[in-house]
């Protein structure tokens, strides 16, 4: 896998992966399922919401 | 990417995105107070709650009433109808909901509340959740146009997924030099809202695509549940062709011991009533669920005939119907609790973000198209031109 690939498609891959988990797990059980489940749809909510309010780049 | 496939990635995008959102916005807007419509039901008082028994029997392990007194405490009520269907939630065992019409078909049916321990009338919940949330709710699933609205929502959904793919093809060219999440502060605010759209759009995929290919099932619901009755529920009830109705019902409590007998381990989840579409003129549908967080989602249907409460006959689901029970809680987002709830709810909001930022995105570049008409001829040279605007991919 080329780093550019990686660069490009890395985080959305693995973004990708944690809310399937997520949305799966919460209909296998309940409990500690539910929480892995939260613990999937939470991560892209918080990686949107860390890039969205970020403090803004110095520009070049 | 090719200039050429760049372009024709471009229109799909455009076209499928600006046919539906303005029904996904709606779609988005009315589906987060559905989240929320048992605390908002709660809230506004048209949510049922067991009485609380007085303190002898609250300790013990309260004992389910006869199911043909939770029936005979309906009929007390409204004398003149008959019952088309009772229902019991997985997350309430001690109400039961009748629905009772002037004949199984009604259409003015009411609904009561029974308490599945004393048998007695509880209360008698507005349809639908009162008149706001079933304006809300009709707006969502059908736009007060029946089937009909409800498949064409549908096709909605199916352009929503086309939007979807085709924003992933062109997330690659808009992102090749930048980093993931980069938003471009301080230069125009069209580049920071397409750099907010790509980072929304592609962290919220999955749960959008699931969310939506799950609605577009759910839309499907009345047609699969047709295609069903005139198929298996009638070879179910073939060898009673002919026959006529029972006169007298027989009792259910006797009915539903004996579908828990070829069932064990399973509850009851609704009863259908003979002459409406979940069982036969001479049958009750009784469906059961299983105990499991998954399997608590399915249905197996048991079919008693009506007139000696014997066991006539009983079917696993078929796959599409599988499909669609499983895919309801995949889009209303109620089966993790509380956090999955607001999640669900954040994640609507992104969703709603994402819509509003690329009709904000058309509406920009439409204007400065308009603006620089000699633009097209420029396109010709350089295809990729048309894109190409103020830092896009190059």
């Amino acid at each position: 896998m080329s780093a550019g690939f990686r660069s490009l498609w890395g985080m959305p891959i693995l973004l990708g992966v944690l809310t399937a988990v997520g949305l799966v797990s919460g209909l296998l059980g309940d409990g500690w399922w539910d929480v892995v489940a939260v613990i999937g749809l939470a991560a892209p909510v918080a990686v949107g919401t860390w890039h969205m309010f970020k403090p803004a780049k110095h520009r070049r | 990417m090719s200039p050429v496939s760049l372009r024709r990635w471009s229109w799909i995008h455009k076209w499928s995105s600006l046919v539906c959102t303005v029904f996904m916005l709606l779609l988005c807007l009315t589906g987060l107070p559905l989240i929320y419509h048992h605390e908002i039901g709660q809230l506004l008082g048209n949510e049922v709650e067991a009485p609380a028994l007085p303190a002898a029997q609250a300790d013990a392990v309260p004992v389910p009433a006869d199911l043909d007194r939770v029936i005979a405490a309906g009929k007390a009520r409204y004398p003149d109808k008959v019952m088309m269907y009772m229902s019991q939630e997985a997350d309430e065992p001690a109400l039961w909901f009748l629905t009772m019409g002037a004949h199984p078909n009604d259409e003015k049916f009411v609904s009561i509340a029974v308490d599945a321990r004393t048998a007695q009338y509880v209360a008698e919940p507005p349809i639908e959740g009162g008149a706001v949330m079933a304006f809300l709710f009709h707006l969502h699933v059908d736009l007060f146009a029946g089937v009909p609205g409800k498949l064409f929502l549908g096709f909605m959904g199916l352009l929503l997924i086309v939007a979807v793919v085709s924003g992933v093809v062109l997330y690659a060219p808009f992102m090749r030099k930048l980093e993931f999440g980069d938003i471009r502060h301080g230069r125009t605010a069209r580049l920071k809202w397409l750099d907010l759209h790509n980072l929304l759009g592609i962290v919220t995929l999955v749960w959008t695509l699931v969310v939506g290919a799950t609605g577009v099932v759910n839309t499907l619901a009345d047609v699969l549940l047709q295609y069903w009755q005139s198929t298996e529920i009638a070879a179910m009830v073939k060898p009673y062709e002919g026959q006529p109705a029972p006169k007298t019902l027989a009792s259910m409590e006797q009915s539903v011991q004996h579908a828990r007998a070829v069932q064990p381990g399973m509850a009851v989840a609704f009863i259908a009533f003979p002459g409406t579409p979940f069982a036969s003129p001479h049958h009750y549908g009784i469906y059961m669920r299983g105990d499991q967080a998954l399997t608590a989602r399915l249905y197996k249907p048991v079919l008693v005939d009506a007139g000696t409460a014997q066991v006539t006959d009983q079917r696993t689901l078929p796959w599409y119907l599988t499909a669609l029970l499983l895919s309801q809680p995949l889009h209303f987002g109620d089966y993790g609790g509380a956090g999955m709830q607001f999640l669900w709810a954040l994640l609507d909001l992104a969703t709603i973000v994402v819509l509003g930022s690329g009709l904000y995105l058309w509406f920009k570049r439409g204007r400065a198209a308009a603006a620089k008409p000699k633009a097209g001829a420029a396109t010709k040279a350089a295809p990729q031109a048309a894109l190409a605007r103020e830092g896009e991919p190059r």
